[in-house]
């Protein structure tokens, strides 16, 4: 009798288990390419706010230059992570670095840095971040225009000591209310220039790899 | 409560037995993610085509599935709503789907879900089921509108702004701002303003009801002084 109760129970809940899982991959299958387009465009937003379809012409998604193990530490890449060259025409424009910085006021800030070959900053987004909202997150683009001041900036128009928050001898604006957060962008942003300018060589010979997805996958893996 | 009229199940779910304030359930992603109006729009949409889903689902079955196995199967049907619910947000509103991000997928611990599947769902027919989740779903929809809404409103000092990552550029100018461009008060958008504001419909809520139960009392005759009464307890001598 027991056995009998038990074993229709489970044949039920195996079935429900079954309908459902179906449901469920069905749906996946349904919306798995438009979930893949909505993540590109999410992706290609910030990259194209910072380097503009103007100024390029490859396929930034794809023009991925992987980041040497030793730099990780000074960006703050616990796993590493890739440069998005933006070519026009061919010859290399700028290049986007991701950069995230452990020093906020809360959690991790991430950002992704675009640095044209002339070695000036041609933007900055923040693209994760936990700050206080009304105080920190003003390093948000939504919130404010503050992250607009990096634009131009560069190690050499600007020394390396000159960038911090204004209320410690600075070239920067800090925020009513907060300087941890800025202060963590600007030191942030410096140390990727630094890398930048370390990497610069290799980053400008790289081959072009969106022309040639394969050759690309192929570098990458080794 | 085998047999409910619609008006019954309407007025229960809106006002009387109000999932988040009367039942207080669901209290986490709501009080978490109703910054803004549309945060509160995306998760109570989300959580409201969920509740009817689940509803009508559990209502189907209910003669066929055992009390064994009832909670399972409950939980499982609950489970693939949400997940249905979490992929198509994330592939027609994928900027909102960042926003609220963990509370997508806790929708599934949101006991106003599975309570409504067990008090209610699973002893009633489709439609009162069905019209049980719509109610229910709106009632809680309605309080994360007014949260968001106050929230959004004292602490940022807009309303309806972001609406575009729910209705598309259309939407881009439909934000007001009534107190300017810089107005901000902090501790509305943080977690203390969520459960003061809270509070402060709760106390709404209960001051509405205390004036309604007045007036129906007032309506009452009084009992006429020295008029008869029948003792029930003590002994007559």
């Amino acid at each position: 009798m027991i056995f009998q109760s038990m074993g229709k129970n489970s044949l039920l809940l195996a079935l429900f288990a079954l309908i459902t899982a179906l449901i469920l991959a069905s749906t996946d299958l349904i919306t798995e390419d438009r979930i893949a387009e909505s993540e590109r465009l999410a992706a290609q937003k910030a990259l194209f706010e910072i380097v503009p379809l103007a100024r390029h012409n490859n396929d930034l998604l794809v023009d991925l230059q992987p980041i040497p193990e030793q730099y990780w530490l000074a960006l703050g890449l616990d796993n590493g992570g890739d440069v998005h060259i933006a070519r026009l025409d061919d010859q290399p424009v700028a290049a986007i670095v991701p950069s995230i910085t452990t020093d906020g006021y809360s959690g991790d800030i991430a950002m992704i840095v675009g640095i044209n070959f002339d070695g000036t900053v041609a933007g900055v987004r923040v693209v994760d971040h936990k700050e206080t909202p009304g105080l920190g997150d003003k390093v948000e683009l939504r919130k404010s225009d503050w992250i607009l001041s990096f634009n131009g900036k560069s190690l050499n128009n600007t020394e390396i000591s000159k960038w911090n928050v204004k209320k410690d001898r600075g070239d920067f604006d800090q925020f009513t209310g907060a300087t941890i957060t800025p202060k963590a962008v600007i030191h942030q942003i410096a140390k990727t220039l630094e890398y930048f300018e370390k990497d610069r060589e290799r980053l400008l010979s790289a081959i072009n790899f969106s022309d040639n997805p394969s050759l690309g996958e192929q570098a990458y893996n080794e | 409560m085998s047999n409910v009229s619609i008006s019954e199940v309407t007025k229960n779910g809106l006002w009387t037995n109000n999932p988040a304030l009367v039942q207080l359930l669901g209290l986490c992603p709501l009080l978490a993610v109703t910054g803004t109006v549309v945060n509160a729009l995306g998760l109570g949409l989300a959580t409201m085509m969920v509740l009817i889903g689940s509803n009508v689902i559990v209502s189907l079955i209910r003669r066929h599935v055992g009390d064994a196995v009832r909670l399972p199967v409950f939980v499982i049907i609950i489970a693939t709503f949400v997940t249905c619910a979490e992929l198509l947000m994330k592939a027609y509103t994928y900027e909102l789907y960042q926003i609220l991000g963990i509370f997508i997928p806790l929708i599934v611990t949101n006991c106003a879900i599975l309570g409504r599947a067990e008090a209610f769902a699973s002893k009633q027919p489709v439609g009162m089921a069905a019209l049980d989740g719509i109610m229910m779903g709106s009632g809680f929809l309605f309080v994360l509108l007014m949260l968001g809404g106050l929230r959004e409103l004292l602490g940022q000092g807009t309303l309806f702004a972001d609406m575009h990552l729910l209705f598309g550029p259309m939407a881009n100018s439909w934000t007001i701002a009534p107190f300017g461009e810089n107005y901000s008060f902090l501790i509305a958008v943080l977690p203390p303003g969520a459960f003061l504001v809270m509070g402060f419909l709760m106390a709404i809520k209960n001051a509405i009801d205390w004036q309604i139960k007045l007036r129906a009392d007032a309506i009452k005759p009084d009992p006429v002084k020295g008029a008869k009464r029948i003792r029930t307890t003590g002994n007559i001598s």
